[in-house]
């Protein structure tokens, strides 16, 4: 027990990072999310094609491999860059880079997510505001946004668990989260079980959190809504 | 490029990490769903005490990372003595064995979800005329509510087994050779910076191709009612 409470700040401060991480990258992945599905609905051939081979791609991947590849891979190609240019090659810090690699996976997921959600706004609606001469930012912000956050929702909720658990993930690019802290600690006390469950608790906590925060938020955007039976 | 001129030297390097990536996703999902089966039935029941324990161990197993749970049985069971004293010790000490569990439970905990919603949709009227022509209430199981259940909840068999592939890049974390492993090793030998894990992506999406083919196939033919007249 004395070792579980000399420790636990280490592990809770690890803990920090990874809050602080997740939503970096959610707020991340829903700017590259919203701009990808435009670009898969709205833009030309070309726009479209790159969106789609982006999402095709990146969701073929395990997060695991494109977090190393993105990593890796983008450090050696800003050094490439740097060279040619004769510049100090930039070193990438392994938070931005985390913030970066995860929001640039999930941004692929959400993609999908908004997609879809705008694809099940009845047209009649937006064609509506079209007629009625609603400039574009204005269509989007009266007709388009309001159901679409509604019908986006489910699946952005589900997109945000899977992100959250990701994270989970960035010891492998250096980052000194909640697992890197507890497998060490776990290490130098010879009690991994017991800081690894911690880890599990802090987690479960996290995302039961943001559960009952998602629940409030479903409940005020589907108000002025009716469900079948319910 | 270089990497690509030493590659060849190198496939059974590769084909190991394929072969293992495959045997964990292979051998865990089909694990995972001889499991899931049976509980997703006791939870579409509502029996008293198993129904609420299942959706809480299940919620535990959906609300926590995959990495946290193999550390915790891979790390974290040597730190009981009478863990490491029991008969299961040679095989809960092998990587393998511990993602082989993580990922089944982890993967059964989603998979109950899916089969109980796919259950829950089966209309009723169809348990109800199969019990007026005298129906048992296995027979009613086995002949309308399954087939109807499990063609309904391709769709999301087909994403729950995507991933669980993506879920397997895990074992490189802790010490198995999988596909990732793979690249991982490439990369050392020529002091590469990404050059394997290139690889290694490019090869994982060709398993997800071939899935997502093989599941497209399974729809076509068994989703057939459901097409809509005239497309």
């Amino acid at each position: 027990m004395k070792v579980l409470t000399d420790f636990l700040p280490i592990v809770l401060h690890g803990m920090l990072v990874t809050v602080a991480l997740s939503l970096g990258a959610m707020v991340l992945a829903t700017a590259i999310g919203l701009g990808g599905a435009w670009a898969r609905l709205a833009g030309n051939r070309a726009v479209r094609l790159a969106a789609l081979a982006y999402t095709v791609l990146v969701r073929g991947m395990p997060p695991l491999v494109l977090m190393l590849l993105l990593y890796f891979g983008g450090q050696t190609a800003i050094n490439a860059t740097a060279d040619a240019l004769r510049l100090e090659p930039l070193r990438i810090e392994p938070f931005t880079a985390g913030i970066v690699s995860i929001g640039v996976i999930f941004g692929a997921y959400l993609t999908e997510t908004f997609r879809g959600a705008y694809l099940s706004i009845p047209q009649g609606e937006i064609e509506a505001g079209i007629a009625v001469g609603m400039p574009p930012l204005t269509l989007a912000r009266v007709v388009v946004l309001p159901p679409l956050m509604r019908l986006a929702l489910p699946g952005y909720w589900n997109i945000w668990l899977t992100l959250v658990k990701s994270c989970a993930l960035v010891s492998v690019i250096g980052l000194q989260d909640a697992v890197y802290a507890a497998l060490s600690i776990g290490r130098s006390t010879r009690e991994p079980f017991t800081f690894m469950l911690v880890v599990m608790v802090l987690y479960l906590a996290y995302t039961g959190l943001a559960d009952l925060a998602f629940r409030a938020l479903g409940r005020r955007l589907a108000r002025g809504t009716r469900t079948a039976g319910v | 490029m270089y990497a690509f001129q030493v590659l060849s030297d190198h496939i059974p390097l590769f084909l190991t990490g394929l072969g293992n990536t495959l045997l964990l996703l292979v051998l865990s999902a089909v694990l995972a769903f001889a499991l899931a089966l049976p509980l997703a039935l006791v939870v579409t029941r509502k029996v008293r005490v198993a129904t609420p324990l299942i959706e809480a161990v299940s919620y535990m197993f959906r609300g926590t990372p995959l990495i946290v749970q193999v550390y915790l049985l891979y790390y974290g069971l040597a730190q009981f003595a009478f863990i490491r004293g029991s008969l299961l010790w040679p095989w809960l000490r092998e990587a393998w064995t511990c993602l082989l569990i993580a990922f089944t439970l982890g993967s059964c905990a989603y998979l109950i979800q899916i089969l109980r919603g796919a259950i829950e949709a089966v209309p009723h009227g169809e348990v109800e005329a199969a019990r007026a022509i005298g129906m048992s209430p296995f027979q009613t199981l086995r002949i309308v509510v399954l087939p109807n259940a499990l063609r309904r909840s391709l769709p999301s068999l087909e994403n729950e087994t995507i991933f669980l592939l993506h879920a397997t890049a895990i074992a490189s974390l802790v010490t198995v050779i999988d596909l990732l492993g793979a690249g991982r090793n490439f990369n050392t030998i020529y002091y590469f910076t990404y050059e394997g894990f290139a690889i290694a992506g490019l090869l994982y999406l060709a398993i997800v191709g071939f899935l997502r083919l093989t599941f497209a196939l399974l729809e076509k033919k068994l989703l057939v009612h459901l097409r809509r007249a005239g497309i």
